[in-house]
């Protein structure tokens, strides 16, 4: 008789085998998702980090070159900008969550919508076309423009700007799968239409709705720092990524380090969540595979 | 043919009928007065009301769009709240910097992304390939003003060869105005350079394995030759609908590279007044954008008949 017991850390290491032999064959998505965790490990654990405060003014130490003490330097308040760029990543992380979030939402319920439903679907379509032909910074500008900022309006913003697109990729993958063997069965038997939707068609059409969701997220953290970069996006008085860098414009020929260094932070989380995605998509879809 | 023409042309006018409406409906997100909005904190009720009654804000929603697309169509994109003069005069005064940097930005673009495109395919999968990727994974990673800073700080201040900022039109010589144009130029131009070089590359990898690529080597053509006549040719449509989606990525750049380097163009227009609250010139300027967008990429489209003669819808 095979003693079940026996078996059980053979297969575990076997489970932890194919891990590490995944890893070795995605050298790419091993390297995006711990500079992924890094970024979001120095943010959330910023007061542990660093004893410096990140609005606490402190006029005798302005505008210090980066040192041992201050390894970013001081902004022109005295601040420390190495502590406001590791806090300055939390308002950056939740927006690029967020965002990546509300749009995989509301993308997956309008797309799916319109690529099942096809009477819906020319209208729908239509709308999306006309606002992706509006350059997204332009309009979450614009939104920007006319409501009060804060977080929630800049999440809001950014959110408008990126919906189309993941609409166009959900209804492309419903539009395929729609035609399956597996979709006329459910129906035959009497499946409703949400359970339909949302137990035969959306676990089908995840994977480039995942990849999709994290260039939301690439797009997101540069369109906030874009947005409080210009003056109009998260509140001045919170330390993100952007606010930062505004803050340091005026200085830019003095202390270009007030700049460089949250810059450098932002850069680094784009490159990490764009390389993400990149072997995501390679791994999900292998079709695409070598198409960068 | 020209019906195909028309039926394109006539295709595009739901789109820009629904850019409008969104750019419309925008001033009636907040929920507050539109007429107060586009009056400016500082208007007297008696201007808040001219307003109301002009743009007819006290009519059914439907009537006001209407009346406002009216007035756009002909020509009339109201009046600034800053300086009392009308949008489109503003917007035409700035539109040559933004022009200018636009086309530096893709010809600068398309002079490094195809070659840099071209040998990814040509060597793909070694380390020249991987090295190329790489490095328009990187540039497509980091923000304009990110890009822009760090030159500004290598080549203006570290090494003083560059002016800091500004612009200095094509009017004033060739000189000045390319010498204002590089650092702007490169920091808005990587971006854009870095979506073109990967489309670049992929479509030529779909070309490279076509039989016809594998008869003119084994006819013993060279591979400049080969490259430049057969490929390039064959994978150009792609490459071209990226140079025309990528306008919009390019876009929203101009605005951050002009207040970076302080050009005074239509992007730099558009942050003064967002910093003003000047709503009807924000306006102006996107619906201005937008419509130049969808009309570019419509020419593109037709382009493609001239470019591939194997389209014919």
């Amino acid at each position: 008789m095979v003693d079940i017991a026996a078996l059980q850390p053979r297969v575990a290491a076997g489970r932890l085998g194919k891990l590490r032999r995944f890893a070795w064959r995605n050298p790419v998505m091993v390297f995006a998702l711990l500079l992924f965790a890094a970024m979001i490990l120095v943010s959330a654990f910023a007061p542990l980090i660093t004893s410096f405060d990140p609005v606490q003014i402190d006029p005798g130490n302005r505008l210090k070159s980066p040192s041992w003490e201050h390894l970013f330097g001081t902004d022109a308040f005295g601040r420390d900008v190495f502590t406001r760029t590791l806090y300055g990543g939390r308002v950056s992380l939740a927006v690029g969550a967020a965002v990546a979030i509300l749009t995989t939402v509301i993308g997956l319920t309008i797309g799916m919508l319109s690529g099942y439903l096809r009477a819906i679907d020319p209208m729908v379509m239509r709308v999306m076309d006309g606002i992706m032909a509006i350059p997204g910074v332009l309009l979450a500008i614009a939104i920007m423009s006319v409501t009060k900022a804060s977080i929630g309006t800049v999440i809001f913003a950014i959110t408008v700007a990126e919906v189309p697109r993941m609409v166009r990729v959900v209804r492309s993958a419903v539009l395929t799968i729609r035609e399956q063997p597996y979709i006329d069965a459910a129906i035959a038997t009497g499946t409703r239409l949400h359970r339909l939707l949302l137990k035969h068609i959306m676990p089908n059409a995840l994977a480039p709705v995942i990849v999709q969701a994290t260039f939301v997220f690439a797009s997101a953290v540069i369109i906030e720092a874009y947005l409080s970069f210009l003056g109009a996006g998260t509140p001045p008085e919170i330390p993100s990524w952007g606010n930062i860098m505004a803050e340091g414009r005026s200085l830019a020929l003095l202390a270009i380090w007030v700049i460089l260094f949250p810059g450098l932070f932002l850069g680094l989380m784009v490159l990490a969540t764009n390389l993400l995605g990149d072997s995501l998509r390679d791994v999900l879809d292998p079709r695409m595979r070598g198409r960068k | 043919m020209y019906a195909y023409v028309g039926r394109r042309v006539l295709g595009t006018l739901p789109v820009i009928l629904v850019i409008a409406l969104v750019i419309f409906l925008i001033l009636h997100l907040s929920g507050g007065d539109p007429a107060a909005i586009i009056a400016g904190d500082h208007a007297t009720d008696e201007d808040i009301k001219a307003i109301r009654d002009k743009l007819g804000l006290d009519r059914p929603l439907a009537e006001q769009f209407l009346t406002w697309l009216w007035n756009v169509v002909q020509g009339d994109f109201g009046i600034s709240i800053f300086n009392r003069v009308p949008v489109g005069t503003l917007i035409l005064q700035r539109v040559e910097p933004t022009l200018m940097l636009t086309l530096t930005v893709i010809v600068f673009s398309i002079i490094l992304a195809l070659p840099m495109g071209i040998a990814a395919a040509w060597y793909a999968g070694t380390w020249i390939d991987r090295a190329l990727m790489a490095l328009a994974v990187l540039s497509f990673s980091l923000p304009v003003f990110v890009i822009g800073y760090g030159l500004v700080y290598a080549f203006s201040l570290q090494v003083p060869i560059l002016p800091v900022q500004g612009y200095r039109s094509l009017a004033d010589g060739i000189g000045p105005f390319a010498r204002h144009m590089v650092l702007p130029t490169i920091s808005l131009g990587l971006v854009y350079t870095a979506l073109l070089a990967r489309m670049t590359r992929s479509s030529f990898l779909e070309v490279l394995s076509q039989d016809y690529i594998r008869s003119a080597r084994a006819k013993g053509m060279a591979s400049f030759q080969l490259i430049t006549i057969h490929a390039l040719k064959n994978a150009s449509v792609p490459i071209v609908t990226t140079i025309g989606s990528g306008i919009a990525v390019l876009i929203g750049g101009v605005v951050v590279t002009e207040s970076v380097f302080a050009i005074p163009g239509i992007g730099r227009l558009t942050v003064d007044a967002l910093l003003r609250s000047d709503f009807p010139v924000i306006q102006g300027v996107i619906l201005v954008f937008s419509f130049f967008y969808v009309i570019l990429n419509l020419a593109i489209d037709l382009l493609y008949t001239v470019l591939d003669p194997r389209i014919r819808y």
